[in-house]
């Protein structure tokens, strides 16, 4: 049974990542996302710092906030002149940093420890149950439902409106989108993806989770929605695979499963049909083979 | 009734200014080429006509009334290397984003908004290629979409930013029938251009632009040398070596 929750909770940290990461990918912010898993941190002290509690519901609205807080903030360098990249790490590590005191000050002997965020352990997570409405599932399991059906929720309604305001959003401006309201409420649902993944693979291995699959499927997709399908595809199997080799090697199963995440990414870049590595070099080959005659 | 009208407008990026104390009057029906050198502000100009600028003081009236996105009055096109045309979608689809004024937030498309997208692409000659996906599409292709999606919009003011820039000479040809066509169908056209070979054939309105208006009204009466140099703030060097008694007309 420990087996079968540790395996749907990998999975779900797949899912919920691969769906959210696509468009990381497409609007060329996947460091955002790196900003955002470490800035939560902060969010989830300062939650504790006030609501002295370690309760989940908590650890998501402080995660939110933190992550609205990260987008605004490198917004705002970015628009007093600073590069993207640049204000990133200004902004990233400024408040991880802020987090990491606030921790060894404030919340010394609380179960809050910084490797526990960072790295995660997943093989944990069936003993930390919930019980809602007669379930008990593992508080991860439930976290990750509540923040995939947001996602699904919020895509299904905005999808042309994401779409539009990441393709052209000087056009989707000229329309009357609202791209600010877009943008900020998306980034708000990456924070909480970002949480919801958290226990299971920690804040280092997110990253992976919320930017291989998707960049995966970008290699191979000719639209948003398929897309999102193989990116939810590649975040399982990565999350699958990823437990068993796990097993069998007695390793880390959170880094075991971001190790695969990067072997299917090669695979798929060498492999890929038309223009992967391997068909690219074939068909210069084929090339040099044929004979150009120029007739006079 | 005026297409256009704006009092006063002026844009300053930070510190340096980019259009001054621009004042434009402008009837229903023209097709209005927008000239002047690089850096003179066009792009800015149509930026700020479409409200996209927060750092702008005036006033600008569409169709006698201030600009509301919801209105669905206003057609755009970018400038074509604004997007990522590796971006994973087809022709169709960036035509159906035309649309999305229309059908409004949440809502998905119908199927009378994919079959008014699909006409817009036959308008452009491009309904073979509704299925590829747009990285495959040749420049004067790309542009052709971006042209079908201002159509699908089915405004009455429309603007365009530099649509000739990087096309074939039938996407060109193409194009100009379709701008031709709108004015036909009494229809506003703006376009930044910056071929003065070919500006008096294809308007028949003129802006003249360099960070102010320094001339604006029907090309026989504002395409002449003596603008144009002012414009250009006396830089047109080919004009003075081919130097003739005739204007650009």
């Amino acid at each position: 049974m420990n087996e079968f929750w540790v395996l749907l909770t990998g999975s779900l940290v797949g899912i919920t990542c691969g769906l959210t990461g696509v468009f990381l990918i497409l609007r060329k912010t996947a460091m955002i996302a790196d900003a955002i898993s470490h800035t939560v941190l902060f969010g989830i002290v300062v939650a504790f710092m006030i609501t002295q509690s370690l309760s989940g519901f908590w650890m998501l609205v402080g995660a939110a906030i933190a992550g609205l807080l990260t987008t605004f903030l490198v917004q705002l360098l970015q628009s007093g002149g600073l590069q993207e990249d640049a204000a990133i790490g200004v902004v990233f590590t400024s408040l991880f940093a802020l987090g990491v005191l606030f921790i060894t000050l404030f919340a010394g002997n609380v179960h809050l420890d910084v490797e526990h965020v960072l790295m995660g352990e997943i093989a944990f997570v069936p003993w930390d149950t919930w019980d809602i409405l007669g379930f008990s599932m593992p508080k991860a399991v439930w976290m990750l439902l509540i923040v995939l059906l947001f996602n699904i929720l919020f895509l299904f309604f905005f999808y042309k409106e994401m779409k539009l305001t990441t393709f052209d959003p000087v056009f989707a401006l000229s329309i009357g989108l609202p791209i600010v309201a877009m943008h900020y409420s998306y980034m708000t649902l990456v924070s909480l993806t970002t949480v919801a993944a958290f226990d299971s693979v920690g804040a280092v291995l997110v990253v992976a989770m919320l930017i291989g699959p998707a960049a995966t499927a970008y290699l191979m997709s000719k639209s948003v929605l398929r897309m999102m399908i193989w990116s939810m595809f590649f975040g399982i199997t990565a999350a699958i695979t990823g437990y068993y080799l796990a097993k069998l090697w007695n390793t880390s199963i959170a880094g075991m499963m971001a190790a695969m995440i990067g072997v299917i990414f090669m695979l798929v870049f060498v492999f890929k049909p038309h223009d992967g590595w391997i068909w690219k070099m074939f068909k210069r080959i084929k090339l040099k083979d044929t004979k150009v005659h120029v007739e006079s | 009734m005026d297409a256009l009208q704006v009092k006063n407008l002026s844009v300053a990026y930070e510190e340096k200014v980019v259009l001054q104390n621009v004042n434009l009057t402008i009837p229903v029906g023209h097709l209005t080429g927008i000239i002047g050198p690089n850096g003179a502000g066009k792009s800015t100009l149509i930026k700020a006509i479409l409200n996209q600028l927060p750092n702008k003081t005036g006033a600008v009236h569409i169709l006698e009334r201030p600009l509301n996105a919801k209105d669905h009055t206003v057609g755009y096109v970018p400038q074509r290397n604004a997007v990522d045309w590796d971006f994973p979608t087809n022709a169709l689809d960036v035509v159906l984003m035309g649309r999305y004024g229309h059908i409004g937030m949440i809502k998905k498309p119908s199927a009378k908004d994919k079959q008014i997208a699909m006409d817009c692409l036959k308008d452009v000659g491009m309904e073979a290629f509704a299925d590829r996906s747009i990285g495959q599409l040749s420049g004067g292709q790309q542009q052709r979409v971006f042209l079908a999606r201002a159509l699908a919009q089915e405004a009455e003011v429309y603007f365009m930013d530099e649509p000739f820039v990087g096309v074939d000479a039938a996407t060109e040809r193409t194009i100009i029938a379709i701008l031709k066509d709108l004015k036909a169908k009494g229809k506003s056209v703006f376009v930044v251009h910056h071929d003065l070979q070919t500006a008096a054939d294809y308007f028949d309105w003129i802006i003249l632009l360099n960070q102010t208006i320094t001339a604006s009204g029907p090309t026989e009466q504002t395409f002449t040398e003596d603008n144009l140099q002012e414009a250009y703030g006396g830089k047109l060097f080919f004009m003075d070596q081919t130097k003739s008694n005739k204007t650009f007309n």
